[in-house]
């Protein structure tokens, strides 16, 4: 199993620690889950997400190479914002979903899932063959600033970074990487960090007050109440965005055909209609209801399938999302240990974005 | 009182013939935050190594297995509301359920303090 770059401070902070996607991940540290995550909301906390692929892609094509690879006009991007986009297969269920910043005309970076980063690195190169582009895997640690103190603590930290808003990203001297993203809710930065200096950073970061480490399983919480995806629960290779509930990051210009790759596929379940769809949903009661539990309408018949949930420590209640019958109407229930609990769909996010928006 | 360990990290105190079971200190801290716990109905009768509760942290759901067979008598009515109960004490008032033995001796096949804190190393 691979260790994270600052493996060391993570023991030191006390982490407990999981496997994660080929990673020994932190979990959570002295703190617990329900701490961190409510620190989050309310602070800022920092989360170490280096087991995330970045991949540089440099060269007169790249903005034609993006363009090919995911569902949107790349070469329209505005240097120094990021997006939130796909790589489609050819049936239009999602390989991975990514966050795509363009830095500069012919200057792009991907950040990919570490679960899916050798499939993504592979479909890029091949789809490469015969452009312009250097693909360059970046070495960096890649910390996650979160909370509505970030902004704050960034800048004591000597980062100039009050002036960017949400999915503002900018390239910084030496190798540093900022933008102002994440994957809670809430306002924060993602910062890739030469590997060198990243501890010193991380201590500086931490010797804040308004600073704590915050491991995955907050993270998972964080997002969950944020009505986010992590990709191999609630996205696959045989979901589609539209299915997910994430037809929003597909630009209307890319729903009827195009030359990037899965448009056909992606045009024609655009016109069909989805059969599936990703729902908020909240267990009556206190029984959290986890992934791949079955979902039941009053007859017992399975209409779905729970993809990701848990306990929401800022909701006070078990949430969670399903991949369900598009056009089912009444009593939802899951099978928990041989009952059925009753559900009820609920409206994403289940906590507000507090996203900085000029 | 004596209590007794097991490999699954629950304990077993017997007082005046009435066992209580409940997890570990050392299994609290590894299952982390606990947001809700599912117990047993009184009159339960569990065999040794069943799975008699679910305590679910944020994250995870685990099973707590009878550590010896017996009727479950009791359950700790607290933890409905208040699941956290188990993670501030563990070995005292966070107990799980009370049970009655139909075996006794299979108590002898369980660790002391010492042995369980050897093996928790």
């Amino acid at each position: 199993m691979k260790q994270l770059p600052l493996h060391s401070l993570h023991a030191e902070q006390g982490a407990k620690f999981g496997p994660f996607a080929g990673f020994d991940m932190p979990l959570f540290y002295p703190a617990g889950i329900m701490r961190e995550h409510q620190h989050v909301r309310s602070q800022a906390g920092l989360f170490d997400i280096s087991h995330m692929v970045l991949v540089m892609l440099a060269g007169k094509d790249a903005a034609a190479l993006v363009s090919h690879l995911c569902p949107y006009p790349a070469d329209e991007q505005q240097p120094g914002k990021a997006r939130y986009t796909f790589f489609l297969n050819e049936q239009a269920g999602v390989i991975d979903d990514l966050i795509v910043t363009r830095f500069a005309t012919d200057r792009f970076m991907i950040v990919c899932n570490a679960a899916c980063a050798e499939k993504d690195l592979a479909h890029i190169r091949s789809n490469a063959e015969g452009r312009d582009v250097a693909i360059e895997v970046l070495e960096r640690v890649f910390l996650a600033l979160q909370g509505p103190q970030a902004e704050a603590v960034l800048t004591k930290a000597g980062l100039d970074v009050a002036a960017m808003n949400f999915l503002d990203a900018r390239e910084l001297a030496d190798g540093w990487i900022v933008s102002r993203s994440g994957y809670t809710g809430e306002d924060g930065f993602e910062i890739a960090i030469p590997v060198g200096l990243a501890d010193d950073f991380a201590r500086k970061l931490l010797a804040d007050e308004h600073v704590m480490l915050i491991g995955l399983g907050a993270r998972d919480s964080l997002r969950i109440e944020a009505g986010l995806p992590l990709y191999g629960q609630d996205l696959s290779d045989s979901i589609t965005p539209m299915e997910a509930g994430l037809a929003w990051a597909i630009p209307k210009s890319h729903r009827d055909g195009g030359s990037f790759v899965g448009a056909d596929a992606l045009a024609r379940k655009f016109a069909e209609g989805r059969s599936r769809k990703r729902v908020g949903i909240r267990p009556q009661g206190a029984a959290p209801v986890r992934a791949h539990a079955a979902v039941i309408d009053a007859a017992g018949k399975t209409i779905g399938e729970i993809t990701s949930g848990g306990f929401g420590p800022s909701c006070g209640h078990p949430v969670a999302f399903g991949l369900i019958e598009a056009n089912h109407e009444g009593a939802l229930f899951a099978e928990l240990r041989g009952r059925q609990l009753p559900l009820e769909i609920a409206s994403l996010p289940f906590t507000p974005h507090r996203y900085k928006r000029q | 009182m004596s209590v007794r360990y097991t490999q699954d990290h629950e304990w077993i105190a017997i007082e005046n013939g009435i066992a209580t079971v409940g997890i570990t200190e050392h299994a609290q801290e590894q299952l982390g935050d606990l947001v809700y716990v599912e117990l047993p109905e009184k009159g339960r009768k569990v065999a040794k190594g069943e799975e008699a509760v679910v305590v679910e942290s944020v994250k995870a759901a685990s099973d707590v297995y009878a550590p010896v067979s017996g009727e479950v008598t009791d359950i700790n009515g607290e933890l409905a509301g208040d699941p956290a109960l188990v993670n501030r004490a563990a070995e005292g008032e966070g107990w799980l359920f009370r049970m009655k033995l139909t075996n006794e001796s299979e108590l002898e096949g369980l660790m002391d303090r010492d042995a369980y804190l050897a093996m928790i190393g």
